[in-house]
């Protein structure tokens, strides 16, 4: 059986230096030629810095925003270094507890609103870092942006029928709204 | 052949007429079964003993659970607060002793009606006085249980036959009819192949014999067929202990299941009481099986043996049960094993009705049944007796001459027999050979026959044909084996011609024309070398290296010792188409088992519904909606699931012993049939059983 | 089901089995080393792999020093990836500075790589440096794929081989695999990742300023977010396609970055079932009777599919908790609706409950959802397919021999039923096959119900649970099944990265994967040594819809029996609790 340790040994080695070194610096090479934007992250800068990453979400809670998904990231909401969900279960208490105080956060902010809330406004994403809400979410919020911001709610409504991206040829994925891009364009907005 | 002695009652089924079928011949044992289930209950008792249930690790599991529970009836304290009540932990222990007891009984009546078979052998064999002869010549009285491989004994008219043997001297009739069933008496003399061997414990009924015994004390077909249906020397087979290996584990994980049920009730803080928890194990672990398995094996071997076949194992039954190829001989398995007149063919112009009674007078005074049958033949088309045929010498078939017949008192010369060696006493005799003749005993060749030329006066008058008479339904049966996947294959020593005729009128699938006994090796092994298993009867000295060569070998007693030492099979009944049966029960021994373990599997679904809700009702009472069974409370439904475990094998008991019946049809047939029959059965039936008993068991728990 | 549901599902399969096809064929092609296009590119690097390492392809091992082949290159590897988490702080390529990993959570994810379960008891982006994640990680995900695929093989040449000794060679085997099938299929799958978004660099994390400022009021007073990057598209294609499933990021596929489009969703998805799909094509090639691997496929189909159904209509019909507050959990055009918490609103409810039941059924692990917070009927389908044995589609290689384990078993058993020695593909199962059958389907039984119940009785285990009461005991059930049955899928609140789950669940894993890989090759020597019996009309076909429904009766049988209980106490108890307030 002692045969079997050089094969083993060298083998490992050698699939170590082809998968482990080859395999992932050389498609690094290719895919920084081919994609330069999208194998760095999807970065947008503006005026030299980074302002954002096109897929990762960021944390809005002001009125005048388009509220993103709520996140339970560890230590901070949307935290990009630490990746996660909450990992509740349906029947836990600390769900409901959390679902509820969202509700009312928004409640709160918006207290004309009593249409039904959009499910994903008020449950956290499986990353914590879920650039998207559904376009029922935004249509829920739009009213109260555009009060805050004091635009028209047609043009906010606008903005947001503009930021639908729908699903893969109709069939894969759901219709959604990246909540930092429209943000942005909202912030653009005079 | 002896030409004459077949009106002698002959093993092999040689006789043309005058037996019945053999089904109808079957041997019923004058077995003495009184009392058989009162003993089989003791026993069921005496097998509580932990160093015999060791061996079957599902029950071994049941007595470890009713040992538990007895502890736990006696001193509740014993493992810790939360337990049951008494009442409930005493009920649990009675149930689970029960359990025990009818597995137990089970397998004791299994052995019981071996038991009682062997019995009944056990007096034939007796002690017996034997006359041994010394060297020197003279004879000296001994026991029957001191005779050694190679003594000399004498038995005389009326005298049991000490021991298996081989005739040396003497011709005389023997009764053989306790070990065989068979009550016509049979002839031995020595010399012969087919005739020469005796078997311990039969009966000289005429003359008297020189015998050579051939078996040590304790090795004699007697000693083997009692040990072989007592069950002493049953070893499990390889099928068996595959079996009994995926039982124990399953009873594993069940045992796992169970133990890791405790720690996640006291993670849900939910007290489980052992009893439940012992309960549930032992409804769980497949019982029906555990418990009849044995039982199924000794029914097995004792069906066998009913059967009038001493099988050296019980791994022979069931290797029989996979054969894929069985070699027969063409004569006296599927023919009768004589050619019988079927037709005349008249030549050179000769009137059919000349030549019937030419071939009726040559066959006057020949008693072989080919004689006969011309005689019958010829008496049908209206001839008869001529009193001139009575007086007239007979001339017997010889091997130079090749042909027989008769000299009439008025000069007239009859003969008949193989077409050339009549054309050349034809021609000699100054005879001419019509020129039709060759045509018509090729005609006779190709339908498989025997033609045999007729001649009256140097006048070839034409051919007898002799046909090749097949058994009744061995068509048929060829049929249910082909549908098995078994393929049959005939032997013969005949040209290609006519053995080509008759394996398709048979309906074999292959057959081997001209062969010899190597013939036979050299098919058995290239069979093998593909991976197949290959059964074949045999009975001659020189069957024997195929009958050890084959994985399944079944010798006729009437055969040679030799041909009997190379098998791993005999017949008592010397019925070379046994063997068919034997596969029957070899297929019967694994669809039983199957058919049990996956019915104890499919009963755990329903146990599960009684006994998952039971457990939780106080600490997980949204559980109830899995208590589809609407069972009355708790402890009635864990009873009930546990009585109904209980019972099912004394209810499987008459199925394990009686076998479930192989259908002819095929594997996926067969395995439709017996998913639908005992695992959607398996699921649904406990389900009805389990509410049924539960209505009793609440009434009484209430 | 919506409309859409049933479309997504239906193109899925089918895309799947039109893609497994070819690539079943192929591989069958590759592992019986006859002329293929990427042997001729390759061969050079094959020929000199073998020359470095002493190797000749012409030694055919036996089932005994094929399994010490495995073990010792397994063991290797295992001490391989410790050492690289352990010094990790000392090497280059450390883009946050990170510390050694601590050593339970090293010994875990040791074995978790080359056991192809791939738990994640570390943090990803927040534990591992980029030179481990590609030296230890990434090597592994291509050589426990490989080793799985090589024993498949090796099992195979069991049933092709008549009267022989040998059942191939490891180091051909696991060459081949990763060279011609596993390397050209990550490259492709990682190009085409990058162009959807997934990261690709060796570049630090970067800073950015948050949009809305205010939003510091959640946290404490941080208004920059910092966004880990890393070589993950290289990582995450072999990670999909070698039923590895460990994410670069400690949410796996929900993370944007792994996972940014419902393209690279769908992409990622079909790479999941790929290989064990493909590799029942291989089988049947192999065998040369392509009815056999068929009828394998849809064994795995009959019990995919309902349970698939199952998941979705669980996750789609929401949390019944909500109903009384006012939540909107309808499907529309507008939302995906349903049971939203921890999924991500562009994979919606269908594509992450297909995705769930996908990585759970092959024992895949990756996740783009978290599978804790899918109803406790979602959730049960997750965990009970990883229970039955992750033999339906089940890792790259690892599935397809559970499988045909199982169909083992069922020949056993209808052999039994029309009374003949059963036999499957010619080769008689007998009672040395049986009891090796018997070590692959009690061990990881009894990893997943002891390891269960002693998580249930020790502080350390209840104190690891991220969710109280019922949910938590799905919590540890849910990390025994994964980790004994090499799925590496959490039901994530549980802390896996204490002593007490990191060092049980290691030698779960352990025991998952060599207790399993032993008896397999012994198995494989066994049949290897018989003769083949050709069929008969009495021989059971095993092709036939009889047999499959026979061979998926078996599985769930024996996967309900040896579960009920438990899952009674988990997602049953929990969903009746719920669904009847």
């Amino acid at each position: 059986m002692l045969s079997l340790f050089r094969p083993a040994a060298v083998l490992l080695a050698l699939f170590t230096a082809l998968t482990g070194m080859a395999y992932p610096t050389v498609l690094t090479a290719i895919a920084q030629f081919a994609f330069p934007g999208k194998s760095g992250g999807s970065l947008i800068s503006e005026r030299g810095k980074v302002i954002g990453s096109g897929l990762i979400g960021q944390p809005f809670n002001a009125p005048e925003f388009f509220w993103g998904r709520p996140s339970a990231t560890q230590f901070v909401p949307y935290n990009a270094k630490a990746s996660g969900g909450s990992n509740l279960g349906t029947s836990n208490f600390a769900l409901h507890e959390a679902v509820k105080a969202r509700i009312k956060a928004l409640r709160n902010a918006d207290p004309e609103n009593h249409a039904p809330i959009p499910v994903d406004l008020v449950t956290t994403s499986g990353s914590g870092l879920d650039p998207h809400i559904s376009p029922a979410a935004a249509y829920y919020q739009f009213r109260r942006v555009a009060r805050h911001r004091n635009l028209l709610e047609d043009r906010v409504r606008a903005l947001v029928d503009q930021h639908v991206e729908d699903r893969l040829l109709g069939i894969w994925g759901e219709p959604r709204i990246n909540v930092w891009r429209l943000n942005r364009a909202l912030a653009r907005m005079k | 052949m002896i030409v004459n002695s077949f009106l002698l009652p002959r093993p092999g089924g040689t006789d043309p007429v005058g037996r019945p079928p053999r089904a109808e011949r079957r041997h019923t044992p004058k077995v003495d079964t009184s009392g058989l289930y009162r003993r089989a209950l003791v026993a069921a008792f005496r097998k509580l003993d932990p160093r015999v249930l060791v061996k079957n690790p599902v029950m071994f599991v049941v007595e470890i659970g009713t040992v538990l529970m007895l502890l736990a009836t006696l001193a509740p304290d014993l493992f810790g607060p939360g337990q049951a009540g008494r009442g409930y932990n005493v009920t649990v222990t009675l149930v689970l002793l029960l359990t025990l007891l009818f597995a137990n009984f089970a397998e004791a009546v299994a052995e019981g009606r071996g038991k009682a078979q062997a019995d009944s052998l056990r007096k034939i064999k007796g002690e017996t006085t034997a006359h041994r002869r010394r060297p020197d010549g003279t004879i000296e009285d001994v026991g029957s249980s001191s005779l050694h491989k190679g003594d000399l004994v004498r038995v005389d008219r009326d005298e049991i036959i000490p021991g298996d043997g081989e005739v040396m001297e003497g011709v005389a009739y023997v009764d053989e009819s306790a070990i065989t069933g068979e009550s016509a008496p049979v002839i031995k003399e020595p010399g012969s192949d087919i005739a020469s061997s005796v078997i311990g414990g039969t009966k000289v009924v005429s003359d008297h014999l020189i015998i050579r015994i051939t078996a040590d004390p304790g090795q004699t077909f007697l000693d083997r067929m009692i040990s072989l249906v007592e069950g002493a020397r049953r070893q499990k087979t390889p099928n068996e202990i595959a079996l009994t290996v995926l039982l124990a584990v399953l009873t594993l994980i069940f045992l796992l299941v169970t133990i890791a049920l405790g720690p996640y009730a006291a993670y849900s803080k939910v007290p489980v009481p052992l009893a439940t928890l012992v309960a549930l194990l032992i409804c769980l672990i497949p019982t029906t099986i555990g418990g009849l398995l044995s039982s199924i094996g000794i029914a097995g071997m004792d069906r066998v043996a009913k059967f009038n076949v001493i099988a050296m194992s019980g791994k022979a039954i069931e290797a029989a049960g996979d054969i894929d190829t069985l070699i027969l001989d063409k004569t006296g398995t599927i023919t009768f094993g004589n050619r019988l007149a079927a037709d005349y063919l008249p030549v050179g112009g000769q009137a059919e009705r000349n030549l019937a009674e030419s071939a009726m007078a040559a066959s006057w005074q020949d008693q072989t049944p080919e004689g006969r049958s011309i005689v019958a033949m010829s008496a049908r088309m209206g001839l008869g007796d001529r009193a001139e045929w009575g007086a007239a010498t007979g001339i017997e078939f010889s091997a130079q001459t090749r042909m027989s017949g008769v000299d009439l008192p008025d000069g007239t010369s009859i003969r008949k027999g193989a077409a050339d060696a009549i054309k050349r006493y034809t021609i000699e005799g100054g005879g001419r050979v019509p020129p039709d003749l060759d045509a018509a005993v090729r005609t006779v060749a190709e339908l498989g026959g025997t033609p045999l030329v007729v001649v009256r006066d140097m006048t070839i008058l034409g051919v007898i044909y002799l046909k090749d008479t097949i058994k009744p339904r061995m068509r048929e049966r060829f049929e249910q084996l082909r549908r098995m996947g078994i393929r049959t294959v005939m032997c013969t020593g005949d040209n290609p011609i006519t053995a080509r005729v008759i394996a398709q009128e048979a309906g074999v699938d292959d057959f081997m024309a001209e062969s010899k006994p190597e013939d036979k090796i050299r098919y058995i092994r290239e069979e093998q070398a593909k991976g197949k298993l290959v059964a074949m009867s045999g009975d001659g000295t020189n069957d024997a290296p195929a009958l050890a060569q084959a994985d399944v070998g079944l010798a006729m007693n009437s055969g040679t010792h030799a041909a009997k030492e190379a098998a791993n099979m005999v017949d008592l009944d010397s019925d070379p188409t046994k063997i068919i049966d034997v596969i029957t029960i070899g297929k019967q021994l694994l669809i039983t088992r199957g058919a049990l373990t996956t019915f104890s599997l499919a009963n755990d679904i329903a146990k599960y519904f009684a006994i998952i809700p039971a457990i939780f009702a106080t600490g997980f009472p949204q559980l109830q909606a899995l208590n589809v069974m609407r069972l009355a409370n708790p402890e009635s439904a864990i009873v009930s699931a546990l009585v109904f475990n209980a019972l099912v094998i004394p209810a499987l008991i008459p199925l394990a012993l009686k076998g479930v019946k192989p259908r002819v049809s095929s594997a996926e047939q067969m395995l439709l049939r017996n998913v639908l029959l005992y695992g959607m059965g398996g699921i649904i039936v406990p389900f009805i059983g389990i509410k049924l008993i539960d209505l009793v068991v609440g009434l009484a728990m209430r | 089901m919506t409309a859409t549901a049933v479309l997504q599902i239906a193109y899925y399969l089918i895309i799947l089995l039109a893609l497994a096809v070819p690539l079943g064929h192929y591989m069958a092609r590759v592992y019986t080393g006859e002329a293929h296009v990427a042997q001729r590119i390759l061969d050079p690097v094959e020929r000199l792999f073998y020359r470095l390492a002493g190797v000749r392809t012409d030694d055919d091992m036996t089932w005994q020093r094929y399994a010490g082949a495995v073990l010792w290159f397994n063991l290797l590897g295992i001490l391989a990836v410790y050492a690289l988490m352990r010094v990790q702080d000392a090497l280059p390529f450390n883009q946050s500075n990170l510390g050694p990993v601590v050593p339970q959570v090293a010994w875990n994810t040791a074995v978790s790589f080359t056991s192809n379960t791939n738990w994640q008891a570390y943090g990803g982006e927040s534990t591992l440096s980029y030179l481990t994640a590609m030296l230890a990680l990434t090597v592994q995900n291509f050589m426990s794929a490989a080793t799985g695929m090589a024993v498949l093989v090796a099992l195979i040449r069991g049933f092709t081989r008549r009267s022989a000794q040998g059942i191939g060679n490891f180091w051909v085997d696991l060459t081949r695999g990763t060279l011609y099938v596993l390397l050209p299929l990550s490259c492709i799958l990682a190009i085409v990742l990058v162009s959807q978004g997934v990261v690709q660099t060796l570049s630090p994390p970067v800073n950015t300023v948050l949009v809305d400022s205010s939003a510091s009021a959640y946290g404490k007073g941080l208004l920059t977010q910092i966004i880990a990057l890393g070589p993950v598209a290289s990582q995450i294609a072999i990670k999909q396609l070698g039923t590895n499933g460990g994410g670069f990021f400690n949410a796996n596929s929900a993370h944007p970055f792994e996972n940014p489009t419902p393209l690279s969703n769908f992409l990622e998805l079909e790479s999941i079932l790929l290989i064990p799909v493909a590799l029942c094509f291989t089988f049947g090639a192999m065998v040369r009777d392509r009815r056999q691997g068929w009828a394998l496929l849809s064994v795995m189909f009959l019990i995919f599919v309902p349970l698939l159904a199952i998941c979705v209509s669980a996750e789609q019909a929401g949390n019944p908790l909500f109903a009384s507050l006012g939540v909107d959990q309808h499907a529309g055009d507008l939302q995906a609706g349903g049971n939203m918490e921890g999924k991500e609103v562009r994979f919606g409810i269908v594509s992450s409950a297909l995705w769930a039941v996908a990585t759970t059924a092959a024992s895949n692990g990756s996740v783009n959802a978290m599978h804790d917070s899918f109803t406790p009927l979602g959730g049960l389908v997750a965990m009970w397919l990883i229970q039955t044995g992750e033999i339906v589609f089940g890792g790259v290689g690892s599935g397809l021999y559970g499988m045909i384990v199982f169909a083992i078993v069922a020949v056993f058993i209808a052999g039994l039923l029309v009374g003949r020695t059963p036999e499957y593909l010619g080769k008689k199962i007998e009672a040395k096959e049986m009891k090796m059958v018997s070590l692959v389907i009690l061990v990881p039984a009894a990893g997943v119900l002891i390891g269960t119940a002693i998580a249930c009785v020790v502080p350390a285990g209840t104190a690891a649970l991220g969710n109280p009461g019922i949910h938590g005991f799905s919590e540890i059930l849910y990390a025994f099944s994964s980790t004994a049955n090499n799925n590496g899928s959490a039901f994530a609140g549980l802390t896996a990265s204490g002593i007490f789950y990191a060092t049980t669940q290691g030698l779960t894993m352990l025991l998952g994967r060599y207790w399993i890989i032993i008896p397999i090759l012994a198995i494989a020597g066994s049949l290897a040594a018989k003769k083949i019996v050709p069929p008969t009309s009495g021989t059971l076909p095993t092709h036939t819809p009889l047999f499959v429904l026979f061979l998926a009766g078996t599985i769930m049988l024996v996967g309900a029996l040896t579960y009920f209980p438990a899952l009674a106490l988990g997602p049953i108890a929990e969903h009746l609790l719920i669904a009847a307030p």
